[in-house]
């Protein structure tokens, strides 16, 4: 089955390993990964800085790219959350709607795709590694993809996973939030790094983009020893 | 951007500067938390109560000028008198000009928001009326001067060694052993109860049927306020109705279990109107003054009028990243905290921040710890569009423009690759700037070759790869 890549713009031009190693997850279950042309931004950020107008032409031309897909995966949850909002965006007599609706329902979190529609949980990865997960907001409470991603780790070889104080805490990175109020930001990303020193893990894992760059840039300011994975690199194994 | 009185973002840049306080409110709130989740963990079926308390609040919210009416009609019944007040001044001036007339000279208070809502305090002062805070936390703050930073722990961001410096100067006497604090305050408090012309309280839910005002508290000078002095005002806002007795009940089953992870609070009162005949105590006088403020024009509006479904219990401010970093009086209003940046925007007197519901990371934690079902981050979300509707966002707009013409966005990225290195500079120019502000916790990461151009051979290489194992 050919599975449509819904690759979102932080990974298309800041962290492309997170594309590589979705791709490789993607072969390894068995399907054949296509990446339609043409696609940029979900508009997440303009959505929280609450203009859905600017977002409306976006999902628009999403929903043409996406819309013959047999199955659209993405390795990130708040972007496939934005996607599931698509519909509400237009009006309830908007033909649109229909279409955006049909394309919502098929674009899946990676992890949540993996477990839920394969029913894969194994795929033979294996790290040498102690990890603290971090839960993202957007993937755990907002899609409910939490349990998904845990499953997954929890079938890599070698992989030791050490818990985090707090968890379900949020690493303040929030979109627009963490550059209309850096210093909340400042504030809240600095707790999540003192969690995960204090864990003792060498490296912290996450199935969303956005709070990996937010934890990893902050951990390199800091010139901390700790590695920061994505769900997609940990399941594609070391060295793809 | 609008010009505001109040800056959240710089209220809470200079807020986080302070060390002290961070630490102490972590503290404390991590308590609050602690407590909760045991209480939480102990009720197998807390989800089904806060179904039924949810239904409840909306069942009163669909019918509340209804209630109000009957809410009305059994405290007139019940000897009281009720007042209703359009907005947070006149509501305030109001409260002042009963006791005036009544020559009232000093008040007891037992914790109200409301109160601190209409800036009770200071209309009383200045109508020449002493108001005493009775609760401990409240009174500390009204010693310290400061208003409360946590809705329902008014003192939270305060140590017990500050408290204990306070009293000291305060009353020249101290300790820093929590019995002997609050018997030092006891000791000042009790005098002011014997001597007060009037006692004023807020009001956790008032049962329509009955024309009851219920509250909760854990140490019983509320029960005191309106009990002791013989004139009682109760302040409440418009939506803390419920129908009968048996509503209160569902609403009480869930409320001290979000709050402060109490079964039940050490004291729960149920004020029923004035001293009748034959009866030996209880207030002669009895008020019930019902607030807007901009309520009426909240429920009208179907997709906000959730937020009235809310009880105070503080659980969203307590699990709230944000709120726990900057605290309580960042804020700027009295209602801090994700309840707070719902809220405070829509009242009429003190509204804060209109930018206040971007201060948020949509993180959710407080949808989830709401015992009234309300979801902030979506109401949030509609507050935003109203506000953005109103102002040109360049940045979005042109972020917009280019996401969707796939070539001027890939254009763009490569131009910013080109000045990659750069940009760290631009950051150490412009310090101050948000990026540079932005950069100062974080490594600049840099733009990387696009997947998109690799992913082709990639694809290619993992396809045989997998070819060759199968
Ligand atoms: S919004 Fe919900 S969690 Fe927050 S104070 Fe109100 S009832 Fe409690």
């Amino acid at each position: 089955m050919e599975a449509f890549l819904f690759i979102p713009c932080l990974v298309e031009h800041v962290l492309p390993q997170v594309g590589e190693a979705t791709t490789a997850v993607l072969v390894r279950a068995g399907l054949t990964p296509v990446l339609p042309k043409g696609q940029t931004c979900c508009g997440q950020f303009a959505y929280k800085r609450g203009r859905a107008d600017l977002v409306r032409p976006l999902a628009r031309r999403f929903v043409e790219i996406f819309q013959d897909a047999p199955v659209v995966v993405c390795p990130s949850g708040s972007c496939t959350a934005m996607v599931r909002r698509y519909p509400s965006l237009f009006a309830e007599d908007d033909p649109f709607r229909e279409q955006a609706a049909h394309v919502a329902a098929k674009t899946f979190e990676l992890g949540q795709f993996l477990v839920e529609r394969l029913g894969l949980t194994d795929l033979g990865a294996r790290w040498d590694l102690t990890a603290a997960l971090h839960g993202s907001c957007q993937t755990t409470r907002v899609l409910g993809a939490g349990s998904a991603t845990e499953a997954l780790l929890a079938k890599v070889a070698g992989l030791t996973l050490v818990p985090l104080a707090r968890p379900e805490r949020c690493c303040g990175f929030g979109g627009a939030f963490s550059i209309d109020y850096p210093e909340a930001s400042e504030a809240i990303v600095a707790e999540k790094i003192d969690d995960i020193v204090a864990s003792g893990a060498e490296a912290v894992i996450t199935a969303e983009p956005s709070c990996l760059l937010n934890i990893a840039s902050a951990m390199a300011k800091r010139d901390l020893p700790i590695r920061a994975l994505h769900l997609a690199e940990v399941l594609a194994g070391e060295g793809i | 951007m609008t010009k505001t009185a109040h800056d959240f973002a710089k209220a809470s840049a200079k807020a986080l500067g302070d060390r002290q306080s961070r630490a102490i409110l972590h503290k404390a709130i991590g308590h609050i938390r602690v407590l909760r989740q045991r209480s939480v963990n102990a009720m197998p079926d807390f989800a089904e109560r806060q179904a039924r308390a949810v239904a409840v609040r909306d069942k009163t919210l669909a019918k509340l000028p209804e209630l109000l009416e009957k809410l009305e009609a059994s405290v007139t019944a019940v000897g009281g008198r009720v007042h209703y007040a359009e907005t947070a001044e006149t509501a305030a001036t109001l409260v002042a000009r009963i006791l005036s007339e009544r020559g009232a000279k000093l008040v007891v208070k037992g914790k109200s928001m409301v109160s601190e809502e209409m800036g009770l305090n200071e209309v009383l002062e200045a109508a020449g009326i002493e108001a005493v805070e009775t609760d401990l936390g409240e009174y500390i703050i009204q010693l310290a001067g400061q208003r409360p930073s946590h809705i329902l722990a008014p003192a939270l961001h305060v140590s017990k060694e500050q408290v204990s410096d306070l009293f000291a100067r305060k009353f020249g006497r101290t300790s820093t052993d929590i019995p002997e604090m609050t018997r030092i305050a006891r000791d000042s408090l009790r005098q002011k109860f014997l001597a007060a012309d009037a006692g004023i309280t807020g009001c956790n839910i008032a049962i329509a049927e009955t024309g009851t005002v219920t509250v909760l508290e854990n140490e019983g000078n509320i029960r005191l306020s309106g009990s002791c002095p013989p004139i009682h005002i109760a302040l409440m806002t418009l939506e803390k109705v419920v129908e009968t007795l048996a509503d209160a009940a569902v609403v009480l089953d869930i409320l001290p279990p979000a709050a402060t992870g109490q079964t039940l609070p050490v004291h729960l009162s149920f004020f029923t109107g004035a001293r009748r005949e034959g009866e030996r105590d209880g207030p002669r006088e009895m008020h019930l003054v019902i607030l807007d403020n901009g309520r009426s024009d909240i429920l009208a509006d179907p997709k906000l009028r959730s937020i009235l479904r809310c009880i105070r219990c503080g659980a969203c401010l307590n699990v709230c990243p944000v709120y726990q970093s900057v605290g309580g009086h960042a804020y700027g209003t009295v209602y801090p905290g994700p309840m707070g940046s719902v809220i405070s925007p829509l009242l009429k007197d003190n509204p804060g921040d209109p930018r206040q519901p971007f201060a948020c990371t949509h993180c959710a934690a407080c949808s989830e710890a709401c015992p009234a079902g309300i979801d902030h981050p979506a109401l949030l979300q509609e507050l935003r569009r109203r506000v953005s509707e109103t102002e040109t966002d360049l940045p979005v707009a042109a972020f917009s423009l280019l996401a969707r013409h796939p070539l001027l966005f890939g254009g763009a990225a490569a131009v910013g690759r080109l000045f990659d290195p750069k940009l760290r500079e631009v950051a150490a120019v412009a310090p101050d700037a948000p990026v540079g502000r932005f950069l100062r916790c974080r490594e600049f990461p840099g733009l990387a070759r696009p997947f998109s151009r690799r992913f082709k051979a990639l694809a290619r290489r993992l396809k045989r790869l997998q070819g060759g194992r199968a």
